[in-house]
């Protein structure tokens, strides 16, 4: 009878989620760019736009859970839309914790403007410019179900801990040469460890992802190093 | 893929023709005892044609002629040596609109015993009551057991005909769109029953709706156009499923 | 555009000019006959024997003849009425069996009753030498209201819904078996009703029984069906023709007419009401 119509009126919907957790992908990579370049940069303005827009960030994801449960409430979906909402509700949480993670960048950021840099920030940076890229594949492979996208940028998080993992070594050896730049030093193996996170979160969205194309759940860890090789 | 030896029902190559027209086609299915199996389907793919071949109600119509297997418990039931009035005994059916026999309570749930020569009042009386239990509808019924049957509501019509079908003790349980003539209480009320019903009995449930199929059943079989698409886990049809068309069913892209 | 209002108002008037015409007529008998047999009915005019050669007493004979007469003739209509309608409804191959069978029914409905008498005389009478007896005049009777039992009977089988027989074939029922313990029981309501029309029928019959059982005067009531009997449309007849005194017992007429009367509009409205009782319920 009319299953044509609501059909319709679902991939309507579909769109507007869609749309939202384009938006929502966009905000949480201006996150994570903006608190490390306010961090680089010493720019405190940034610092503190970064943190003003996480409310936004908040409601957007607020938004897309709700659209979310009307959807299910409404069409009790099921099949590839039924994965689709599940991906998309996944999805929304891990985005607004990596916006989250980004405003946690800024507020270390503005804590050290004051201070002298013992250090010119190499590493960090590059954390930042990673996790960027892995949303950019995210948000690329949900809008195109594209699976090797997906897979791509969960491999990608072994260049994230790695970096991490320089950092914390560069800092360690930092502080044991000058003791007085622990305070410092500790700050910026927050940012790092921070950093990090966000990329674990980045790796969640590839899962999800995936899960939503292939309709079998995967380990993100399929697509890195094997365990032996990681520090 | 399930053992053939643990399956209650399977149908090898089974096809129906209405006259000319074959209505099922070259149908391998296996139904797990004591398991739902839900058949789901647009109007008019075979499913419920498929369904009554299992108890041969077919039959009953004249331009119908079947090829192929039925087996249950390994006997094919469209072989030489079956007696069809024992097979319908082993296989009971529930029917879309709710019909019971404008008798009493009792009469209705006594029909099926008594046709089988069953006299003695006390074992009907025995009968009757486990039947009525089985069905959920013991308490609501009890004290009005000589009443019209025709005086209860929907729901409680339709749990009496399953009372009625399970009076007699059968293995295997055909239900043909259960719900559909039943408000959501009284549908309700029948699911929560056939997950009951699941641990005595082999169910195979034909429905129209799709979360219904999902509620109750183990595993699902798509049929379209006469021919099984595909079967499997219900968790599996309706998550993600393997055939395209089926994708389509469940995700409403056609009717 | 008036115009067609006062056409429609014309024919509803005609309408009902001519219903009032037809209840008129209907009034009108019982009328006449409430007026000039009312005195007559009595409960001794129930109860008694007509005496002195019918011009006093009662009319009890032949009131309990009648009642014999439906009653036998009934027992027999009944279950080869019923019987046939099975037939035809479950059994029957669609295709001329049927269909002549059903032609037979119906060509029997349209024999005159006088027809009906005088087979019954020479079938029942002479050739199966039952004599002019109840048991001749009940199997003419019998004959007569034949198709009203297998009509009334094919209709309700036929309203009894495919469901129920489906049930009761998918516990592994064999036909028989359900057409014994479902169907039947289920139409057999409906089958009454339609016999009981048929009784007011076979009430008000005289050609029939006039030649195959009915006597004008019998003193004792008939205590086997080999004897003859006394009706009641056969003694208004005689009384009005060939009794004794006509003018005298013409208040006695009136009243059997009455009675007569009385009983099939009895016999039909219990029929009727009881057909809308099961109708409302939903089994008829």
């Amino acid at each position: 009878m009319e299953p044509l119509n609501i059909r319709k009126h679902m991939d309507q919907d579909l769109g507007e989620i869609r749309s939202g957790m384009m938006r929502l992908g966009a905000m949480a990579e201006a996150s994570i760019r903006g608190g490390v370049a306010a961090l680089v940069k010493r720019d405190r303005s940034e610092a503190r736009r970064v943190i003003e827009s996480d409310d936004e960030a908040d409601q957007l994801a607020g938004w897309l859970d709700m659209s979310c449960l009307e959807f299910m409430a409404r069409y009790q979906p099921l099949g590839a839309d039924l994965r689709a909402i599940s991906c998309a509700i996944h999805m929304a949480v891990d985005l607004e914790r990596i916006a989250d993670l980004g405003v946690s960048v800024a507020k270390r950021a503005l804590k050290l403007i004051d201070q002298d840099p013992i250090k010119p920030l190499m590493d960090i940076p590059l954390m930042g410019e990673r996790v960027c890229a892995m949303l950019d594949l995210a948000v690329k492979a949900y809008l195109n179900g594209d699976e090797d996208l997906a897979r791509e940028l969960c491999a990608m998080d072994d260049q994230v801990d790695d970096l991490q993992d320089r950092v914390e070594r560069e800092l360690l050896m930092i502080m044991i040469d000058r003791p007085a730049t622990i305070a410092q030093a500790s700050a910026l193996g927050e940012v790092a460890r921070v950093l990090e996170r966000a990329g674990d979160h980045a790796t969640n969205l590839g899962e999800h992802i995936m899960f939503m194309i292939t309709g079998r759940r995967v380990k993100a860890s399929q697509f890195r190093r094997p365990l032996g090789d990681r520090s | 893929m399930c053992q053939m030896e643990e399956s209650k029902v399977v149908s090898k190559g089974l096809t129906l023709y209405y006259g000319s027209v074959p209505a099922v086609r070259n149908v391998n299915l296996s139904v797990p005892e004591r398991s739902v199996m839900a058949l789901i389907g647009p109007s008019g793919c075979g499913k419920s044609t498929f369904l009554r071949c299992i108890n041969r109600m077919n039959d009953f119509i004249e331009e119908v002629r079947v090829e192929g297997q039925v087996l249950i418990d390994g006997q094919d039931v469209y072989g030489p040596q079956t007696d069809v009035i024992s097979l319908r005994r082993r296989v009971g059916m529930v029917f879309q609109r709710p019909n019971p026999f404008p008798f009493s309570i009792w009469e209705n749930v006594a029909y099926g015993p008594r046709l089988h020569g069953v006299k003695d009042r006390r074992v009907l009386d025995e009968i009757v009551e486990r039947s009525l239990r089985g069905a959920a509808l013991w308490d609501e019924v009890k004290d009005k057991l000589e009443s019209s049957a025709m005086n209860l509501s929907g729901g409680q019509q339709q749990r009496l005909c399953i009372a009625r079908a399970i009076a007699v003790e059968p293995e295997v349980l055909l239900m043909d769109e259960p719900t559909s003539a039943l408000d959501p209480m009284g549908t309700a009320k029948v699911e929560e029953l056939v997950r009951e019903l699941k641990k005595s009995y082999t169910v195979i449930i034909v429905t129209h709706n799709m979360q219904q199929a999902a509620r109750v059943s183990d595993r699902t079989a798509f049929f379209l156009m006469g021919e099984l698409v595909e079967e499997g886990p219900t968790r599996e049809i309706f998550t993600s499923p393997r055939d395209p068309r089926t994708e389509a069913y469940i995700t409403g892209r056609f009717g | 555009m008036k115009i067609r209002l006062v056409k429609d108002r014309l024919a509803t008037g005609v309408l009902w000019l001519f219903t009032l015409i037809t209840l008129g007529t209907l009034l009108g008998i019982l009328g006449f006959l409430w007026v000039n047999g009312r005195s007559a009915v009595t409960w001794e005019f129930l109860t008694q024997r007509p005496r002195s050669g019918m011009t006093q007493g009662g009319i009890a004979t032949p009131l309990v003849g009648t009642v014999q007469l439906m009653l036998l003739s009934m027992a027999f209509a009944l279950p080869i009425g019923v019987a046939t309608a099975v037939y035809l409804t479950e059994y029957a191959p669609k295709g001329p069996v049927a269909s002549a069978v059903r032609l037979a029914v119906r060509s029997l409905a349209g024999v005159p009753s006088v027809v009906f008498g005088l087979f019954g005389l020479s079938f029942f009478c002479i050739f199966l030498r039952l004599g002019a007896s109840m048991l001749s005049a009940s199997l003419t009777l019998a004959c007569l209201v034949l198709p009203v039992v297998v009509t009334a009977a094919e209709t309700a089988i036929l309203n009894v819904p495919k469901d129920l027989r489906d049930a009761s074939f998918a516990m592994g029922a064999t036909r028989w078996q359900t057409i014994r313990k479902v169907v039947l029981p289920t139409a057999m309501p409906s089958i009454m009703t339609g016999a009981i029309l048929g009784l007011g029928r076979v009430a008000g019959e005289t050609a029939p029984i006039m030649f195959t059982g009915a006597v004008f005067f019998t003193p004792n009531f008939a205590k086997s069906p080999f004897e003859s009997v006394m009706a009641l449309p056969y003694h208004i007849y005689v009384l009005a023709t060939a009794g004794t005194n006509i003018d005298a017992t013409r208040p006695i007429q009136y009243g059997t007419s009455l009675v007569l009367v009385g009983t099939v509009f009895l016999l039909s409205l219990t029929g009727i009401a009881w057909r809308s009782r099961l109708r409302r319920s939903g089994r008829a």
